[in-house]
């Protein structure tokens, strides 16, 4: 392949890292134009969005970058969900007082590490694609930096984040050496002749590295704390974007790699899923910061998805695909509710800070009501059909005890999310909260309308995409 | 004895183990963190470089200049962070990094 037809293949990375660039140092001149930066960077997303859905196909740079259905799918998502962060962590920044023309820049570099990731053809752009959006988070996570709390998040998010990249690259170390190559391709042929000790060592370093990434227990210890200290909007930013991310790599490590040992990784992935099911339904009940809650909401969120991966299955790539785009429009908007949501200037966090919100603010009060029972599997909410077609993979694939110990997880959470409810709607409010921002309140309407009723609209859309997505990967 | 591949993986192992044992035991200082992080960075190193000679393949040591260059950035993110942290609390005793808790 000639060099500039690699270029083309890398149309999304490379909008999205000039674009960083220029912003980048056009802030630097003209810091108070926070403006032109949300609409510059907005742009360069849609551009690159563009040029993930319509540019060219294939295997590029020696096939270390890879562009296929499957990376235009999860780019599409993933440039959608950063352009919608964008506006909405301006506004709650400068509300605050805190002009800082960086947020759109590490943004798009975050969306620049997850274009890498959902498109990477070897471990090494694995690596890199993996850091680029991590260090991208972490500064996100401490952006709000005169807040004791915003840094703490910043810095635990980072000593784990650090000790998972650790991981991931001992694993990969192993995995080279092993099998002879850094290519997922040349991997696989290695797995198929026969897979040494060493290369299922490796492969084991490498899944924890990316549970981490994910969230999932047993390596979920980092995710509470980080969402409850770090700011709301970067949140509702890294709860959904980089775990798509995270769970397309899975998905294509795994499936490109890893074809040949998809018995020993299965067995794996179902263990990590049930036990992230388990925790984030259990130790969910006992919260009452509404961040935290939602920190082992999506515990158990990714637990489901880590199923759908588990079923080894193009069907179960697909169903993990559906999962996470509707569950990331169901975290997002919830997100920007809490966003959107202060009294007396100060943010609204717990359960009880909620009382009477129903009587107060009816539109985000209806909003945060759609995203609890959507994420509670409830029909005809986005989430039932997101697990849905989980528990059908799961059962189409033998994982059928394990499909039915995730409903008896969410039956569990069901507690906590029907409890928001029950305060919002019928107990008692103290009044007094503020106007909500226009942009997080739209963000959150739009999102509450696609959980339903757009989503039976979309899904007809979403079904076919995620399905040629999931082909991509070559599973059965 | 010559010094063969298994002596390298061997070294690496165990400054992997270190490294790691350092994030989790240690129960004093955050810069001791960092030098743990990096102590992973470099067990992975020592293993790429090692495996790319036996190899005789040189994809490894490439593997192993990114890694050396995204460790340098990790280091100065985590500074940064580290700095913030310090402005905020006047201290960076690992006991302290615990306001949230549950």
């Amino acid at each position: 392949m000639t060099f500039s037809a690699d270029i083309a293949l890398a149309g999304p990375q490379l909008t999205l890292a000039i674009a960083a660039l220029v912003l980048l140092v056009f802030g630097a001149f003209a810091p108070r134009a926070t403006t032109v930066m949300t609409l510059g960077s907005v742009a360069a997303l849609a551009i690159a969005a563009y040029y993930a859905a319509f540019g060219t196909q294939g295997r590029g740079f020696a096939g270390g970058l890879v562009a296929d259905d499957a990376s235009a799918f999860s780019q599409v998502a993933i440039f959608i969900a950063s352009a919608i962060a964008i506006p909405l962590g301006q506004k709650w920044f400068a509300q605050r007082n805190i002009r800082n023309f960086e947020f759109p820049v590490l943004i798009l570099l975050a969306a620049l590490g997850m274009a890498m990731m959902v498109s990477a053809g070897d471990l090494i752009s694995l690596y890199i694609g993996v850091e680029l959006q991590s260090l991208a988070l972490y500064v996100l996570a401490a952006m709000h930096r005169d807040d004791a709390k915003a840094s703490e998040a910043g810095l635990k998010y980072f000593v784990l984040g650090a000790l998972s990249s650790g991981l991931l690259l001992y694993g990969a170390s192993l995995i080279y050496g092993f099998a002879g190559s850094t290519k997922f391709d040349d991997i696989a042929v290695a797995v198929q002749a026969g897979a040494g000790t060493g290369v299922l060592f490796g492969l084991v370093f490498l899944i924890c590295g990316l549970a981490f990434k994910v969230s999932a227990a047993p390596f979920h210890m980092w995710t509470p704390d980080v969402y409850e200290g770090a700011p709301t909007p970067v949140v509702a930013f890294f709860a959904g974007a980089p775990k798509l991310a995270a769970m397309v790599l899975f998905a294509r490590a795994l499936s490109e790699g890893f074809s040949g040992a998809s018995a020993q990784w299965g067995q794996v992935l179902v263990i990590i899923a049930l036990l992230s099911i388990g925790v984030g339904a259990f130790a969910g009940l006992a919260q009452n910061n509404l961040k935290r809650l939602w920190a082992y909401s999506s515990i158990a969120n990714v637990g489901y998805a880590v199923l759908g991966l588990a079923s080894g299955t193009a069907e179960g790539v697909q169903a993990m695909l559906v999962f996470m785009v509707l569950y990331m429009v169901d975290v997002t908007g919830f997100f920007a509710c809490l966003a959107a949501l202060s009294r007396a200037g100060k943010p609204m966090e717990t359960i009880q800070d909620m009382a009477g919100l129903m009587k107060e603010r009816p539109g985000i009060a209806l909003a945060m009501t759609a995203f609890s029972l959507s994420a509670l599997g409830l029909p005809p909410f986005s989430g039932f059909w997101a697990k849905f077609y989980v528990f059908k993979a799961a059962i189409n694939s033998g994982l059928g005890v394990a499909a039915v110990i995730g409903l008896v997880g969410s039956v569990v959470a069901a507690y906590y999310y029907l409890r928001l409810i029950k305060v919002m709607w019928f107990d008692g409010g103290v009044g007094g909260t503020d106007t909500p921002p226009v942009e997080a309140k739209t963000i959150a309407i739009a999102a509450a309308l696609f959980s339903f009723p757009l989503v039976l609209g979309a899904l007809v859309f979403i079904d076919p995409l995620a399905k040629a997505a999931a082909a991509a990967f070559g599973l059965a | 004895m010559s010094i063969g591949l298994a002596h390298y993986l061997a070294v690496a192992a165990i400054l992997f183990t270190i490294g790691v044992f350092g994030i989790f035991v240690n129960r004093k200082n955050i810069i001791v963190i960092l030098m743990s992080i990096e102590l992973i960075l470099l067990a992975v190193n020592i293993n790429l470089v090692a495996f790319s000679v036996y190899l005789h393949n040189v994809t490894g040591q490439i593997f192993a200049m990114f890694v050396l260059t995204v460790a340098a950035a990790e280091a100065a993110v985590g500074l940064a962070i580290l700095v913030t942290f310090f402005r905020n609390r006047g201290d960076i005793a690992v006991d302290d990094v615990s306001v949230m808790k549950g």
